[in-house]
C-alpha cells in the first residue's frame, strides 16, 4: 500500500470523539461519550442544539413557552443541561454554525483510524458567525446527520405556497410563523398529524389531512405499536386534536395536482388504489398553503464520504450499515439516528447514547454492560415500531403516473419530466446517474437532496422493477459534503 | 440465438459513439457492447474540450486539426445537440519568461497551421474582463471549441441507432470470438456476436480487451480532478489556461501535477482544472490535489474567491507513454481495430479518429496517415 499525501490530519485539533450533528442522536452521543471520559468535539450546522426535531426559538431571547408544539421536550432539556455542564467543564467543545465539507480518511494502517473533518460556516450561520478551527480530527467519529423532507414532484409542486411538511413544521417550531391561512396537509405517515394540528393550533384553517396509505396497514404488526406505548398516546392526542379542529382525515387520498399561476390557489384530490394508482376524482379544495410529507430522507453524504457500506432500508431510504453497537463498516466510524434508518427522535437518542458509550468502550474506557443492554432493547422495540410504520405508509408505487410531461422534476435546474423521459427513451440513459448527467436533474444547488429520491424512483419505475440501493447511492456520493468557497479550499486551514 | 453484425464496437464512450456514427454512415451493421452505461466512463468525467491550442506541432496536432474540420463540416447539422460552442481558447502567461515561452509556442503552432493571435498584456481584458491584472502576455486561439461530452456520445449513438445500430449496455465482453488467427466477434455476458470487425473503444480499459486477443496495447490510467462551481452569470468566456498546461499534458511525470484550466459552461457552472497523477485506478479524492487546483485558479481569477465549489469530476485518462492515441487495424490480430488512448483529448479527437478508422476499415485511403498511431508501435520499441 502506498502512503497517500495527507492534508492536515497531523496538525488539526485532535479529539477522542468527533460528533457531527446536535439533534437527538448527536446530542445524546456527545453527552454519553463525554460522561464516559472522552474528550469530545460536537460540530453542528445549527446555532443551538436540538436539530430539526427540537428546533426552538432563539435561546438568547428566552421565552416561557419554549416547549410549545414539542414532544419529549424534557428529554431535550435534560440533554441540553448535561451538554452545557460538560462544555463548562471543557469535556465537550461545541462548534455551532459549522458543517463538514470534506471527510479526510485515515491512511491504511493508521492506529487509531482517525478521520479529519474539514469545516466551513454553515449556510444558516453565514450571517451569524461560525468561528472555530477549519478542521478537527477524531480518533472516533459519530455521524448523526439526521435527515430532511422526502419530496415527490407532482404537477404544480413548484408553485409558491407549496412546502415540505417538515419546512412548515420548522417555521412553526423555530419562528412561530404560520406559512398560510387555509392549508391542506397531504402525503403519508404519522408526521402529517403534528403538522396539521400544529397549523390548526397556530390559527390556520386546515381543510383536510390526506393520507395516501391507510391505517389498516398497521394491522400487519399490531404488537409493534404496543411495543412503544408513548407513540400510541401521541397518536391519540393528535386524533383528539383533529376532531377538536374538525379536520377531516381522508385515507387513500392524495393531492395529484396543484393549480395556481403566481401561487397556489387550489389542489386536485384523487382517491388511490392500494398501489397508488389514481382510482377516481376526489374533488378540489381552495387553499393557499400545501404541506406535503412523504417521510424523510436520511443525509448519507458523510457516511458515503467515509466509504462505509450503505443499504436500502424498508422505507426505500439509503441508510448506513451498522452493527448492533452502532459501528459502521469502516473502523473508527459510528452512525446514529435517521442515517441508520428513519425511526424518530427517541430511537435516535437511544442510538446516539449507545454510539457514545461504544466509542468509549472501543477506546478502553469502562462502560456499564447493563446500560448497553438496556439501550439495545430499547432500540429493538423502536425499530419494530418504525418497521410497522414504514410498511403501513409506503411511497405510492405508481406515483409517477400522476406526473404530466411538463411537471418539473428538478427545481434547481428546471428539468421537466419530459426531459427525464427523453434522456431515457431517446438517449438510452439506463440508470439515475446517466439521466442526471444527460438531463441535469440533481445537478443544481441542492445536489439532488430534493429530487434525488424521485429521480431514483423514476429510474426504477420505468424499468418496472423495485428501487435498489444502487439507484440511491449516486445522490449520497458527494466528495464535497457541503459547498465550500474556492478561497477556503485554496487556503491552508487555520485552527484558531 | 446467434447475433451477427459487420462491426462490433466495445465501449459506448466518445470514441465508441463516434465509430458507430461513421460506420453506420457507411451502411455497416453495427452492434455496440458496453459494460456499464452510455458515456459512463472517462467521457462522463471531463470538460468536453475540442482543443488545438494545447498541442505542440506533431502527429497529435495534425489529428486535432483534422478532427476540428470533422466537427465543423461533417457534424455541423448536429452540433446544437451537444452544446457545441466555438468559444476560443486563451493561454496566459504571468512572468516575463512565461511570455517568451508562450510567444515561441505560438510561433511553432502557427507554422503547423494553427490560427493564433498574440495578445499583449494590456489587451487581455478585452477577451476576459475578470482575469487578474498580473499577466505579461496571452495568446488567443479562435479554433478551440467545447461540447457537452455525455450528450455528444449519447446523441451520436442515437443517430447510429436510427441507422440500425444495436446497443447492449450493462454487458461485459468476456472473450473475443476467433476464427483461426482472426478476431471474428465477441463473447459477452448476453451471448456471442459474430462480426467481421471488432473495434476496441474501451478507453482506459482498452488494454484488457487487447489482452483477450493476446496482444499488448499499453494504455494506463492517468487520474484527473476537475472542480465544479455553483452556477454563475457568465464570468469566463473562453477556455482560459496557463502556459504550463501544455508542458503538463506532454509530461510523463508520475507525481501530482496541476495546471490551471478554467472555463464556463452553458449551465452556468465554471469548470476548474486540472490535475494529472499516475496512481492506477485509485478513486480516493485527494484533498492536496484539489487545494492545488483551487490555489492556482485563484491566481488567475481572484474574483472567484467567494464562489462555492459544489462537486468535482474525477476520471482516468487513457494514456500511452508517447502521448499518442492508438488508432487503426491491429495486424497482430486480424479483424481487431483500436480507437483508444487519447488521454485528455479524447472528446476533441474522437470524431476525427473514428472517421479515419472507418475509412481504413472500408478499404479507403485515410485522409490522414494512421502510421504514427499504429497499435503495434510499442512492440517495435520494445524489440529495438
Amino acid at each position: 500500500m502506498t502512503e497517500r499525501p495527507r492534508d492536515t490530519a497531523s496538525t488539526s485539533p485532535r479529539y477522542d470523539v468527533a460528533v457531527v450533528g446536535a439533534g437527538p442522536a448527536g446530542l445524546a452521543a456527545a453527552v454519553a461519550a463525554a460522561e464516559a471520559g472522552r474528550r469530545v468535539v460536537l460540530v453542528d450546522a445549527g446555532g443551538q442544539p436540538g436539530g430539526q426535531y427540537w428546533r426552538h426559538p432563539d435561546e438568547t431571547a428566552p421565552r416561557g413557552d419554549e416547549s410549545l408544539g414539542h414532544h419529549d421536550w424534557s428529554t431535550f432539556t435534560a440533554l441540553r443541561s448535561r451538554l452545557h455542564g460538560l462544555v463548562r467543564r471543557r469535556r465537550i467543545t461545541h462548534l455551532p454554525w459549522r458543517q463538514v465539507w470534506f471527510v479526510e480518511r485515515p491512511s491504511v494502517g493508521d492506529e487509531p483510524p482517525a478521520h479529519t473533518l474539514h469545516l466551513t460556516t454553515s449556510y444558516a450561520g453565514a450571517d451569524t458567525g461560525g468561528e472555530g478551527p477549519d478542521a478537527v480530527t477524531g480518533d472516533a467519529v459519530i455521524l448523526c446527520p439526521g435527515g430532511y423532507d422526502r419530496q415527490l414532484p407532482i404537477p404544480g409542486w413548484d408553485l409558491p405556497g407549496v412546502m415540505a411538511a417538515g419546512g412548515v413544521q420548522a417555521l412553526l417550531k423555530g419562528h412561530r410563523t404560520v406559512a398560510g391561512r387555509r392549508a391542506i396537509v397531504a402525503g403519508t405517515g404519522p408526521f402529517l398529524l403534528p403538522v396539521a394540528t400544529g397549523l390548526a393550533q397556530a390559527g390556520a384553517d386546515v381543510v383536510a389531512v390526506c393520507e395516501a396509505g391507510s391505517i389498516t396497514g398497521w394491522s400487519r404488526d399490531p404488537l409493534a405499536a404496543a411495543a412503544v406505548p408513548g407513540k400510541a398516546r401521541e397518536a391519540l392526542e393528535y386524533a383528539t386534536e383533529l376532531i377538536r379542529h374538525r379536520i377531516p382525515y381522508r385515507q387513500r387520498t392524495a393531492i395529484t395536482a396543484i393549480r395556481g399561476t403566481e401561487a397556489v390557489r387550489s389542489v386536485e384530490l384523487s382517491r388511490l388504489d392500494r398501489e397508488g394508482r389514481i382510482r377516481e376524482d376526489a374533488g378540489t379544495a381552495d387553499v393557499d398553503l400545501v404541506a406535503l410529507g412523504w417521510g424523510f430522507t436520511p443525509s448519507l453524504e458523510l457516511v458515503s464520504a467515509t466509504g462505509a457500506a450503505t443499504r436500502k432500508d424498508i422505507d426505500d431510504s439509503l441508510v448506513a450499515v451498522v452493527d448492533d453497537e452502532q459501528r459502521a463498516t469502516v473502523p473508527g466510524v459510528y452512525v446514529a439516528g435517521e442515517a441508520t434508518g428513519v425511526g424518530g427522535a427517541m430511537l435516535a437518542v437511544a442510538e446516539g447514547e449507545l454510539a457514545g458509550l461504544m466509542t468509549a468502550r472501543d477506546q478502553r474506557a469502562p462502560v456499564s454492560q447493563g446500560n448497553v443492554r438496556t439501550l439495545q432493547k430499547r432500540i429493538t422495540r423502536h425499530r419494530r415500531f418504525a418497521a410497522a410504520m414504514h410498511a403501513a405508509h409506503p411511497v405510492p408505487r405508481h406515483w409517477h403516473e400522476w406526473l404530466s410531461p411538463e411537471t418539473t422534476v428538478c427545481r434547481c435546474e428546471e428539468v421537466s419530466y419530459r426531459q427525464v423521459c427523453g434522456a431515457r427513451d431517446e438517449l438510452g440513459a439506463g440508470d439515475a446517474r446517466t439521466v442526471k448527467l444527460m438531463a441535469r436533474p440533481g445537478m443544481g444547488w441542492c445536489q439532488g437532496r430534493v429530487c434525488g429520491f424521485a429521480s431514483a424512483k423514476l429510474a426504477a419505475a420505468t424499468e418496472g422493477r423495485a428501487l435498489t440501493a444502487d439507484d440511491l447511492r449516486p445522490t449520497a456520493k458527494q466528495p464535497f459534503t457541503a459547498p465550500v468557497s474556492l478561497e477556503q479550499l485554496a487556503e491552508s486551514p487555520r485552527y484558531e | 440465438m446467434a447475433h451477427t453484425a459487420d462491426v462490433v464496437i466495445i465501449g459506448a464512450g466518445a470514441l465508441g459513439a463516434a465509430c458507430a456514427y461513421f460506420a453506420t454512415e457507411q451502411g455497416l451493421r453495427v452492434h455496440i457492447v458496453e459494460r456499464g452505461e452510455i458515456a459512463g466512463g472517462t467521457t462522463s468525467a471531463c470538460e468536453g474540450n475540442l482543443l488545438v491550442s494545447d498541442k505542440e506541432a506533431g502527429h497529435e496536432l495534425d489529428l486535432a486539426l483534422y478532427s476540428n474540420q470533422v466537427w465543423r463540416r461533417d457534424l455541423a447539422p448536429y452540433n446544437h445537440l451537444w452544446e457545441f460552442e466555438n468559444k476560443g481558447g486563451l493561454i496566459v502567461a504571468a512572468t516575463e519568461s512565461g511570455a517568451r515561452n508562450l510567444a515561441e509556442l505560438a510561433g511553432r503552432q502557427r507554422e503547423a497551421g494553427i490560427d493564433v493571435t498574440d495578445v499583449a498584456a494590456d489587451e487581455v481584458h478585452a477577451y476576459e474582463p475578470h482575469l487578474t491584472e498580473d499577466l505579461t502576455a496571452a495568446a488567443h486561439y479562435p479554433q478551440d471549441c467545447q461540447v457537452q461530452p455525455m450528450l455528444m456520445a449519447a446523441q451520436l449513438i442515437r443517430i447510429a441507432r436510427e441507422r440500425g445500430a444495436r446497443i447492449w449496455t450493462r454487458t461485459e465482453v468476456t472473450d473475443l470470438h476467433r476464427d483461426g488467427d482472426a478476431v471474428a466477434g465477441v463473447v459477452t455476458s448476453r451471448g456471442t456476436i459474430h462480426a467481421d470487425h471488432v473495434i476496441n473503444a474501451a478507453g482506459t480499459w482498452a488494454g484488457d480487451i487487447a489482452r483477450l486477443a493476446g496482444v499488448s496495447v499499453p494504455i494506463l490510467p492517468r487520474r484527473g480532478f476537475v472542480l465544479i462551481t455553483e452556477p454563475l452569470p457568465r464570468t469566463v468566456f473562453h477556455k482560459v489556461y496557463s502556459g504550463d498546461y501544455v508542458a503538463s499534458t506532454t509530461s510523463s511525470d508520475e507525481g501530482l501535477q496541476t495546471s490551471t484550466v478554467i472555463e464556463g459552461t452553458r449551465a452556468g457552472t465554471i469548470l476548474i482544472g486540472s490535475s494529472r497523477e499516475r496512481v492506477g485506478f485509485d478513486s480516493t479524492v485527494s484533498l492536496p490535489a484539489l487545494r492545488q487546483i483551487a490555489a492556482k485558479a485563484l491566481t488567475l481569477y481572484p474574483v472567484l474567491a467567494k464562489t462555492k465549489i459544489m462537486r468535482n469530476y474525477h476520471g482516468f485518462r487513457p494514456y500511452c507513454a508517447d502521448h499518442l492515441p492508438v488508432i487503426g487495424h491491429d495486424p497482430r490480430a486480424p479483424g481487431l481495430w483500436h480507437a483508444s488512448g487519447h488521454e485528455g483529448a479524447g472528446i476533441g479527437l474522437s470524431v476525427g479518429s473514428a472517421k479515419l478508422l472507418v475509412q481504413q476499415l472500408t478499404g479507403r485511403e485515410p485522409d490522414l496517415d494512421l502510421t504514427p498511431f499504429a497499435p503495434e508501435r510499442f512492440d517495435l520499441v520494445e524489440a529495438s
